[in-house]
């Protein structure tokens, strides 16, 4: 393969080891799961970054989403993949188990669903997500609005990349010498707002798409321009990802959320790193409907 | 995680679109996609389509699916 043998004679040149972070969950089961990794040539290391937002998920926030599903008459609804994800004690397949009402969505849609079809009984939507999943609560929020669905309330714990991105270039000790950037982040933010990392930071930036040649391509990109002593922020994905992101989506984060502090699992406090409901949506903000410690 | 797949809008009414995924008929909301129309290939996270795709570009991702699952329905 061209790319494998172009990565190869690019690492050669090289007398230290080159340190790649794939940012996204998805990429680092992609690298394994296509036998990328075993490929990869003994000077090239990839390090797998925080973009799991179900990983990261503090054990508090799945606390406190455990005891609001305790409340009578609270409907919690989820997608999938949190299901067997712990707090301090338990998962919400346990509370399952024990009783409460807890159901797995495909997409917040059903969620209002569930909340028209019991309108005795509160809606609380488990808001999990990075950037790609945001905008799909978001529209969900405006259409309860629109709808004036009294009972659909959404616990917002979405996080943002670029801040996480931002909390591990501030670690002076860092050895990343460049980003494969999240495939799906990036078609609703698009590369504007990876620009300080190119930029201030001097390290290159490739959007991949989640095929097996995609990747490579992205490692090949990433490779090359520090071949060329070069860094900016490329899109391999662009079957997917155009430069302005998806405009609709961003303007629908922009109008609901606000950036908020948030608590990433295993990492801590990052700031202005998660989105809270503004205001002006309140009302569907389930940590206002619950008193929760 | 933001899994997403190729779909193709058969028809919209409103901001609901009925796509076709290799054969399986699902509600995609273009809420996020106002400019898709029928006939357009779409990525689809969560029920909404995220971004509108080239015919070329999602039949990749549709063959490969085909190949994986045969005559089984795709999960979405």
């Amino acid at each position: 393969m061209k790319a494998l043998g172009e990565i190869r004679e690019i690492l050669f040149k090289r007398k230290e080891k080159v340190n790649l972070m794939e940012v996204c969950g998805t990429h680092t089961m992609a690298i394994a799961a296509s036998g990328l990794r075993k490929l990869l040539p003994e000077g090239l290391k990839m390090l797998s970054g925080p973009g799991c937002p179900v990983c990261v998920t503090a054990p508090g926030d799945v606390d406190r989403a455990l005891k609001t599903a305790r409340f009578p008459k609270v409907i919690l609804a989820t997608f999938g993949d949190m299901m067997k994800v712990r707090g301090t004690r338990e998962s919400f397949e346990d509370l399952r188990s024990a009783g409460a009402d807890v159901r797995i969505v495909y997409s917040p849609l059903d969620a209002l669903e569930i909340a028209g079809k019991n309108p005795d009984c509160k809606v609380v939507f488990m808001g999990v997500g990075f950037e790609t999943t945001a905008p799909a609560i978001g529209a969900a929020v405006l259409q309860a609005a629109s709808e004036n669905l009294p009972n659909f309330t959404v616990l917002s714990l979405f996080k943002l990349v670029p801040p996480a991105l931002k909390a591990i270039l501030s670690d002076p000790a860092h050895k990343i010498h460049g980003f494969l950037l999240p495939g799906h982040v990036s078609t609703i933010i698009g590369t504007e707002p990876y620009r300080f990392v190119a930029g201030e930071h001097h390290i290159p930036c490739v959007i991949a798409g989640f095929e097996p040649m995609d990747i490579l391509n992205g490692i090949h990109r990433l490779l090359t321009q520090m071949d060329k002593g070069e860094a900016s922020v490329e899109i391999e994905y662009s079957r997917s990802v155009r430069p302005q992101g998806n405009p609709q989506a961003l303007k629908i984060l922009e109008t609901v959320f606000e950036p908020v502090d948030a608590y990433w699992r295993a990492v801590g406090l990052i700031p202005k790193s998660g989105l809270g409901l503004r205001k002006e949506y309140a009302r569907f903000d389930a940590a206002k409907h619950f008193d929760v410690p | 995680m933001c899994l997403a797949v190729p779909g193709r809008i058969k028809s919209i009414q409103g901001a609901v679109a009925q796509a076709d995924f290799g054969g399986v008929l699902r509600e995609v909301s273009v809420d996020l996609t106002p400019e898709a129309k029928a006939g357009d290939y779409v990525l689809v996270h969560a029920g909404f389509a995220i971004q509108t795709l080239e015919e070329k570009d999602a039949q990749e991702t549709l063959e490969l699916f085909k190949e994986i699952y045969g005559e089984q329905n795709v999960p979405i």
